[in-house]
């Protein structure tokens, strides 16, 4: 049978504070097909701005339905980093650990990557700083374009629905 | 000398009368055929557009499914017992599936489900080669396989395969498979690091008849116990296999029997076609369509000279995994490899069905999370993985005995797809960063405590740290990916089978990838050899990569070293009772068990890959297992958790400072206290040290672009690009768009200075 948890349970599971017996049982059990509008309306709540959630992106981030139609994805301190099909690295700050003192600053040496094989790209809001995501590549490695979500697929075939509009 | 032309005559004559043995007088190649071809025109399996029996009687369904399923299991559990070796017995390093005719799984047991996909492959591999007219298939055969070109993931994982005939028809196959503890490699243990080509790779077994009558024939006793080392296991190992087969064969036939036999036919067909249905369904109730992109790697480092390998093995280089999830929306999904690098001297190749079938033992632990894992999940999903690459070489010289010390990790970047997309649909309870590189492995052999030849490999990397989640850390020294009945086994039985006593076993501090939530911690073991004589051993972890990235801001779990130590005065000191290397190595650049013993050779150093070395009595063996990928930004990790960590000994103090910007006092009874007020006011200090040393990273690349037009990079890292360009048009062509780089620009093996052996000529399979 689906489940469907109360408002409360979801945001202690966005403050990771639920309690680990009901996580067991949110593991266990069958999925809450609610989970989705809840999770937004409880992000739109919380963040500073109005443009509307389409879909939480990542930690921190959301693509957002602009006034004027645009999508764009936004840190939810306000900065925007620009058109949601595009890879939004590319308008953040880069922070890329290349050599041994850099690398020695996260972990003991014998534990580090060696920048000869490999070197680690942080990325950063230029707003809030917030290290958005983490990169462990080779070095010449193109800046990776993790995910592209289908939002008009999603809204209309998925959840049955049309996409939020202006 | 060729049969005499009248017992040829009587044979013909004999073969003439006899039906085949597939489903109303059609071949088992027909039968093949009719399922693929079905399949592909009406994209439902076996044509199943609907599924009659499953709706018209859904309790009668699932009555068979738990009875064939709790079989299963049971077969499983019962069979282990009958098992000697820690691997199986301890590790549970066993499965049972049952196929239908053609070779699709219906329904497996728990354990190492890899072998899901594996054994179906052979039993496809013995259709397509007309098994049913030589040798024959019928009532009371056993046929083995181990042989990585017909779709094994190692040499060690040998299967068992026997045939289950209803008056004359062949109704499925059950598969037993065990990881074996030697298969007569050059090296002891089963996941040797030194061979570099199949020749290498130890005894191969490529689906042979080895039993008749349900008995196993003498000369494949004779030939196989001739073939490996540990030969008590072998036989025990394969007693298991033909238990739990015969087992699994009593309870199908009894189902047939209280069922009918049409009933029996129409269920396995609409079993499969519902697995198919399920994850279709799974995904579009936890994902978003759209494309998800990540990479994983692994360092090859065989320049070294303590990796003893042929000059054309003599190569430093990465293996690459970039992979693109696509999910349509219409709830089907493809997973595309490629730009992965190509095959490679050395022992870390996979076959494509190995590599697309573990994927299905990680995603029961996310996606699938269920007894209802067959072959459906492969109907609904397209792979493509590059002709010639590391995951589906193009030679058949390839070596694989090795083949997880890449999978695991070039899997675990699907873990962050697949994260994105549980992320945005708001569960957080699914997201995992991702998976810690399985290793070290320690692995050797020689002459044991009890004067018997003997190998080793220890199954304590059963039990690493796995990824963080969005709502907590991973686990600790717990689990590993690729066996989720697995954990690290008691000492006692270790030492009992390995003639190596600990000296301690303790938590790896700082190797959980950091984050707001990070990644499990590994742990470590010391190992003195004791007992043993003409005794190796071999080391064989990642040392100089990360194989992962850390999700949303958290950090790679980190990479590894070596420690060992050989020629010590232990003997001395134990006699003396003076302090001696206990627990664990928690600071590896603060070496503590150097001060505590005399050692004729210390080996501290990231080469965490070596062929065999011989170790000898009160020599030091550090086993050090891997940490999981951290979530999130380290700088939102909760002041309480961090101060946890300290007492705990999960981080170092200084990387708390560090990396985690805590500031923290240590009382009288040296307990950590983290105070919250002035770890915000550094926290805030570091934001703006951020800020202040990021550039945009469109600025970076113009700096970047001029390192790559000068190719300036380490050989490995020109190599790996080398072989993925060789092999991808496409990615190639990304790759200058990306940098914007002139159409003449490439990289290619043979300007590096390194062996170009096997890149062109290739020894293709045949018979």
């Amino acid at each position: 049978m689906a489940q469907e948890y109360d408002r409360r349970t979801i945001e202690e599971l966005i403050d990771g504070t639920v309690s680990f017996p009901k996580l067991k049982e949110m593991l266990s059990s069958f999925k809450d097909p609610g989970r989705f509008d809840t999770y937004v309306s409880i992000l739109q709540e919380r963040v500073p701005w109005d443009d509307k959630i389409l879909l939480p992106y990542g930690e921190h981030l959301y693509v957002v339905l602009k006034k004027d139609g645009s999508r764009v994805i936004k840190c939810d301190c306000g900065h925007e980093f620009g058109d949601y099909c595009q890879n939004w690295k590319l308008n953040a700050l880069v922070y890329v650990r290349d050599d041994e003192q850099k690398m020695t600053e996260l972990y003991p040496k014998l534990l580090a990557p060696d920048p000869q094989w490999q070197v680690i790209r942080e990325y950063y809001c230029p707003n809030c700083a917030t290290q958005l995501e983490v990169e462990a590549v080779t070095p010449w490695y193109p800046v990776i374009h993790d995910y592209e979500p289908d939002i008009d697929a999603f809204y209309e075939q998925w959840l049955g629905r049309p996409v939020p509009q202006p | 000398m060729a049969i005499r032309e009248s017992d040829l005559a009587a044979k013909q004559e004999q073969a003439k009368q006899m039906r085949p043995i597939g489903w109303d007088g059609k071949t088992l190649k027909e039968m093949r055929r009719e399922i693929d071809e079905l399949s592909k025109e009406t994209g439902y399996y076996a044509g199943l557009k609907e599924l009659p029996f499953k709706e018209s009687e859904p309790i009668r369904f699932e009555k068979i499914f738990a009875k064939l399923r709790g079989g299963v299991v049971h077969a499983r559990e019962t069979a282990k017992r009958v098992a000697a070796s820690p691997i199986v017995e301890q590790e549970g390093e066993l499965c049972f599936t049952l196929y239908t005719p053609e070779g699709d799984s219906v329904v497996t047991s728990t354990g190492i489900i890899i072998h899901v996909g594996t054994m179906g492959s052979a039993i496809k591999f013995m259709i397509e080669n007309d098994y049913e007219e030589n040798p024959g298939i019928e009532p009371g055969d056993i046929f083995c396989n181990n042989d990585c070109q017909v779709g094994n993931v190692h040499p060690c994982d040998v299967h068992t395969i026997v045939p289950i005939f209803w008056k004359g028809e062949l109704v499925g196959w059950v598969g037993g498979v065990t990881h074996v503890i030697d298969t007569g490699a050059t090296a002891p243990g089963s996941m040797c690091v030194g061979p570099v080509n199949r020749y290498d790779d130890g005894y191969q077994v490529a689906c042979r008849k080895i039993g008749q009558n349900d008995e196993l024939l003498r000369d494949w006793l004779i030939e196989s116990q001739r073939s490996i080392r540990t030969t008590k296991y072998w036989l025990l190992d394969e007693r298991t296999r033909v238990a739990g087969c015969h087992m699994i064969r009593d309870l199908v036939l009894n189902i047939i029997d209280e069922e009918g036999i049409d009933r029996y036919k129409q269920f396995i067909r609409e079993i499969i076609e519902e697995g198919r249905r399920g994850l279709i369904n799974r995904l579009k109730a936890m994902t978003v369509p759209g494309k998800y992109r990540q990479v994983g790697f692994v360092d090859v480092p065989y320049r070294h000279s303590d990796v003893d390998v042929p000059p054309y093995a003599k190569v430093d280089t990465i293996m690459h995994a970039p992979s693109e999830v696509t999910i349509h929306p219409d709830g089907r999904w493809e997973l595309s490899f490629d730009g992965a690098s190509r095959w490679g001297w050395h022992s870390y190749n996979a076959q494509p069905i190995a590599f697309t079938s573990g994927i299905w033992v990680m995603m029961t632990q996310t996606l699938i999370p269920n007894d209802r894992v067959n072959d459906g999940a492969v109907y609904a999903t397209n792979f493509v993985l590059p002709e010639g690459g590391w995951m589906n070489p193009d030679d058949i010289r390839t070596a694989h005995s090795y083949a997880w010390h890449f999978l695991v990790s070039a899997w675990s970047p699907l873990w962050r797809g697949l994260s994105r997309a549980y992320f945005s649909r708001g569960y957080l309870e699914e997201v995992n960063a991702g998976n810690a590189n399985t290793s070290n492995w320690l692995q050797g052999g020689g002459f044991n405590q009890y004067n018997t030849i003997h190998a080793v490999n220890s199954f304590e990397a059963a039990a690493e740290g796995t990824g963080a989640s969005a709502v907590r850390d991973g686990l600790d020294h717990a689990a590993a990916i690729w066996n989720p009945e697995g954990d690290m086994g008691d000492m006692e039985i270790w030492e009992l089978a390995e003639p190596l006593l600990y000296l301690g076993r303790s938590i790896k501090p700082n190797t959980g990838g950091y984050g707001k939530y990070r990644g499990g911690c590994g742990y470590e073991t010391l190992r003195m050899v004791w007992n043993a004589k003409d005794w190796t051993m071999f080391f064989m972890g990642n040392g100089y990569m990360s194989s992962d990235c850390g999700l949303m801001g958290g950090y790679p779990a980190a990479a590894g070293y070596r420690f060992e130590a050989h020629g010590t005065d232990l003997k001395e000191r134990f006699e003396k009772r003076l302090p001696f290397p206990q627990g664990g190595d928690p600071n590896p650049d603060e070496p503590q068990y150097e001060k505590l013993l005399e050692a004729k050779v210390i080996k501290r150093d990231k080469q965490a890959i070596t062929t065999e070395a011989i170790f000898d009595n009160y020599d030091l063996y550090l086993n050090y297992l891997r940490g999981g990928p951290g979530f999130g930004d380290p700088l939102e990790r909760k002041p309480e958790h961090i101060e946890v960590d300290l007492n705990g000994g999960y981080i170092l103090p200084e990387y708390a400072e560090k990396v985690y910007g805590a500031v923290f006092t240590r009382d009288e009874k040296g307990q950590y206290h983290v105070d919250p007020v002035k770890t915000a006011e550094r926290r805030k200090q570091i934001r703006q040290e951020r800020l202040k040393r990021g550039k945009p990273t469109r600025e970076w690349m113009k700096e970047e672009r001029e390192r790559i037009l000068r190719k300036e990079a380490a050989v490995q890292v020109r190599h790996m690009y080398a072989s993925s360009f060789s092999l991808s048009e496409k990615f190639l062509q990304e790759f200058r768009s990306f940098w914007n780089l002139p159409e003449s620009w490439i990289v290619r093996e043979d300007e590096l200075e390194v062996p170009t052996f096997g890149a062109k000529l290739k020894l293709r399979e045949s018979l």
